[in-house]
């Protein structure tokens, strides 16, 4: 689905990622872990068209895409929700949600997605009118998500998701990415600092370290204590 | 008591253009983060081809939709060209490029129609009404202007609040990075949002033209007014532009009224300074930061 | 951008490295070392050198560097204001207005010396610009740069105000009959060069002023009140009092400026103080480059050189009264974009790139 080569994406003289590969299976929810400053995010940018890989090639099934504006890439079925939602704090829940699918120009599937979308998230259908300025940090996340998830994405990359949440949102969150996952068959990017909730729903996941791949973990796989003790703080 | 209502009311038609001019600037505003300076040499360069066009026999509404049109593909060449590339540069280097605009568009109407202000015509007599013996400062003509404007600013709500279109527009305007990552073409909006301004400020041109007159530095009060009642407004918001207009309108028809027409402008400066010392985002500004 | 006002002379001087041995040396680095020294070296080798350059050229083009010299004294306080401090000013033909005025009024009642006129022309700008500047000292960006454009719009039509017309002379303005020049100078010595030595002069010294002003503590901290006001209150400057002397500074650079105008031109009207005059002057700082106080000097240069140029009967007598008298507003309008869109730094930058790559060449034959 995606693949990575060789990936370099430089701020001036300061490579924040230095050679990735990686591949994400169809189906599948990948999970990137690592430290601040890892490369992270700067590699779901890199994916999404936000920031320009300086060499290497982003695949998204077979064909790079490196090059392409963020707004295309989001047209050929990519869903980027960044780093503590980006969700429009002017803009009303619904007209987020909106935004989220109207690319696709099929008013009448919009609406029975955002529908759909109200029944994952039932706290979304109550403040349907608010300005999301209004919400909470969780439901915030939740309309990322599900603003996300309105353009019916074949790959999904989420920006630390759980950040700030507490617990129980974060589980609820981590739950519907493994049912849209098993359901929808939605490829999945996950970046999150914190390893245990990633791990507890991702089928393979990825250690960075400053800009490079330090390991793999495939599911089920017992975790090095080296490992965890150097990279995953657990 | 005749006299402040008349000042009142030919306040309430001037402002309603000065609050077109300023709904100019708020839209680019609110799109860009630019100031437009150039938008009084925009709106000057399409009153003189609507001028040219009742000079050459045309009517007066066809010269208007030529203005109209002129607007906004005069916005959507000036934001392709020289704006775009300095979106996302420091704030001072689109200040110098749209005065430089300004400064290339007044010499170019100068040397098509030459510097002789021109008289411009109205739709509608501009007599005033009469209110039994005393004649009232509202003409037909001065009712034109004002339901022009509110028809368009009618119009504007309407796209901005009830369409996709206008549902893109805004999240370009608040937040382009999301906006692009939620597949809105947004370098197409920001292109539409100044051709639109330029829509509004065309018009604002036409109808104020027959009592400024047209010559290429006849609409620099204008720009100065409209970008008063902007900032009275504060900037983001296109209703506070349309009250600050209003407030602006009135309150220098009273000083033309009350003390002189010659210091009109000063008295602009003044309500300027005096609502920037207590607010200094302007009246109706939200909160100075955004938070995502 | 380049914060420092350059003065060729360091530059040569790291030019020449091999020079640094023996007595040149010894002066060469001295002068490096103290500042204003340099400043002071300076100055006397351009008073030398205007005075040299004035009396070889014919009146005409002696009242062309009479006008740059007034145009420099407004455009380096711009430069300040505007390239160090990054407050945007449309209004700046307003002060000289202010200053023009002032100039005229004291000539016409009091008769003074002329320097005297001219210090109370500056006096009287530094008081609005006082008053501006604690106006404007909360204001930024785009709210600053319209609240002086409407100064600029506005402050002309006061003339035509009832109750001052008789004393400002309404649109027809104040006319102004400064001295002749001394008799000592010979009786044929040409009033123009006279003029040119005293706009000079005066260019000469505000130059002087700012360049050690720039290389001071409060113009060291000008810079760190643009970039970022809030790290730059936090490290201990006080923002808006820095801010207002700034504006005090540029407002009383370009009074002088103005009272020159008014001494050059032996008048003091409205017309001469349009909107477009405020706008050339920040195009003049632009195109200079913006920051750069030799960079003023350029773009004043350019400024006069430009409508001259264009509006010289060889160059136009083929084009139509009206395209020849909008040329330089063209001229200036598409500069003013070009330079910001492509050459942000101007042409202060464009030499010292040009410096640079001298130098470069100059290190490798002789290294």
């Amino acid at each position: 689905m995606l693949e990575l080569r060789e990936l370099v994406v430089a701020y001036g003289a300061v490579r924040a990622l230095d050679g990735v590969s990686l591949t994400a299976a169809k189906g599948g929810i990948t999970a990137v872990l690592g430290a601040n400053g890892a490369g992270k995010t700067t590699l779901l940018r890199a994916v999404s068209g936000l920031v320009r890989p300086r060499s290497g090639e982003v695949l998204l099934d077979g064909r790079d895409i490196g090059r392409l504006p963020a707004e295309e890439i989001t047209r050929l079925g990519v869903a980027h929700v960044p780093e503590s939602g980006g969700v429009i704090i002017e803009l009303t829940v619904e007209e987020n949600l909106r935004l989220g699918g109207l690319w696709r120009r099929e008013n009448a599937a919009l609406r029975r997605q955002i529908s759909e979308i109200y029944d994952l998230f039932p706290p979304l259908r109550v403040r349907q009118g608010r300005v999301a300025a209004t919400l909470s940090g969780g439901e915030r996340q939740m309309l990322a998500l599900g603003r996300a998830l309105v353009s019916r994405p074949r790959l999904l990359l989420m920006d630390e998701p759980s950040l700030g949440l507490a617990p129980r949102v974060a589980a609820q969150i981590m739950a519907v990415l493994r049912r849209q996952r098993d359901e929808q068959g939605l490829t999945v990017v996950l970046v999150e600092q914190n390893a245990r909730s990633a791990l507890s729903v991702a089928d393979h996941a990825v250690v960075l370290s400053l800009g490079s791949v330090a390991a793999e973990i495939a599911q089920g796989e017992a975790i090095d204590d080296r490992l965890r003790h150097a990279y995953l703080g657990f | 008591m005749v006299e402040f209502v008349n000042l009142t009311l030919s306040g309430i038609t001037s402002g309603m253009v000065y609050a077109a001019v300023a709904l100019a600037l708020v839209l680019i505003w609110r799109a860009t983060r630019i100031v437009n300076f150039a938008q009084g040499g925009m709106l000057m360069l399409t009153t003189f081809l609507a001028w040219s066009v009742i000079d050459r026999g045309g009517s007066y509404w066809v010269a208007l939709a030529v203005a109209l049109i002129a607007g906004l593909a005069l916005g959507a060449i000036v934001e392709r060209i020289v704006i775009r590339p300095v979106e996302n540069k420091p704030p001072l280097n689109a200040v110098i490029v749209t005065l430089g605009l300004l400064v290339v568009l007044q010499a170019v109407a100068g040397m098509i129609w030459g510097g002789q202000p021109r008289s411009y015509p109205p739709a509608f007599t501009i007599q005033g009404f009469k209110l039994g013996e005393t004649g009232l400062l509202l003409s037909p003509f001065d009712l034109f202007v004002i339901g022009a404007v509110a028809v368009v600013m009618v119009a504007l709500i309407l796209l901005f609040r009830r369409t996709d279109l206008g549902l893109k527009l805004r999240a370009s305007a608040f937040a382009p990075e999301v906006a692009r990552l939620l597949g809105v073409r947004v370098g197409r909006m920001l292109t539409l949002g100044w051709a639109l301004a330029a829509v509004v400020g065309s018009l604002a041109g036409v109808l104020i033209a027959p009592s400024v007159f047209v010559g290429p530095n006849q609409f620099d009060a204008v720009l100065v007014f409209g970008f008063t009642a902007a900032v009275i407004g504060g900037l983001d918001s296109p209703v506070g532009a349309v009250v600050g207009g209003l407030v602006l309108g009135c309150a220098l028809s009273y000083v033309t009224g009350y003390i002189s027409s010659d210091i009109v402008t000063l008295g602009a400066l003044a309500a300027l300074i005096t609502v920037l010392m207590v607010r200094p985002n302007g009246l109706f500004a939200t909160s100075a930061g955004r938070r995502v | 951008m380049n914060l420092q006002t350059t003065n060729p002379q360091p530059k040569n001087a790291r030019a020449h490295a091999p020079l640094d041995r023996g007595w040149a040396g010894v002066v060469l680095r001295m002068l490096r070392r103290h500042t204003l020294l340099r400043h002071t070296l300076l100055a006397v080798v351009a008073v030398v050198a205007l005075a040299y350059l004035t009396g070889a050229v014919s009146p005409y083009r002696d009242l062309q560097i009479a006008h740059m010299a007034y145009i420099v004294c407004a455009a380096a306080g711009l430069t300040v204001l505007t390239g160090l401090g990054g407050q945007i000013s449309l209004g700046h033909g307003a002060f000289m207005a202010i200053g023009a005025y002032t100039t005229a009024l004291v000539l016409n009642h009091w008769a003074w010396p002329l320097a005297a006129v001219l210090l109370a022309a500056v006096t009287v700008t530094a008081v609005a610009g006082f008053i501006v500047g604690v106006a404007a000292a909360r204001l930024h960006g785009p709210y600053l740069a319209g609240a002086t454009l409407a100064l600029a719009v506005g402050l002309p039509g006061l003339v035509s105000y009832e109750p001052v017309t008789g004393l400002l002379g309404g649109q027809n303005g104040l006319s102004v009959s400064p001295s002749p020049p001394p008799l000592a100078l010979g009786e044929t010595f040409p009033l123009e060069r006279w003029q040119a030595w005293i706009s000079c002069l005066c260019a000469v010294i505000v130059m002087w002023l700012l360049a050690n002003l720039t290389h001071s503590r409060l113009g060291r901290s000008l810079p760190a009140t643009r970039d970022d006001e809030i790290a730059a209150a936090l490290s201990g400057i006080r923002v808006a009092r820095v801010r207002i002397i700034t504006s005090v500074v540029a407002a009383a650079c370009a009074g002088l400026g103005g009272g020159l105008l008014a001494v050059v031109t032996t008048l003091a009207a409205p017309g001469a103080f349009p909107l477009t005059l405020s706008l050339q002057l920040v195009a003049a700082v632009v195109l200079g480059g913006l920051g750069s106080l030799a960079g003023a000097v350029w773009g004043s240069v350019v400024l006069v050189l430009v409508p001259n140029w264009a509006s010289d009967p060889d160059a136009s007598a083929h084009l139509p009264h009206n395209v020849a008298s909008n040329l330089p507003a063209l001229i200036f309008g598409t500069v003013l974009i070009v330079v910001t869109l492509l050459f942000p730094r101007g042409m202060q930058g464009g030499f010292r790139w040009v410096g640079r790559q001298v130098k470069r060449r100059l290190t490798e034959r002789t290294g």
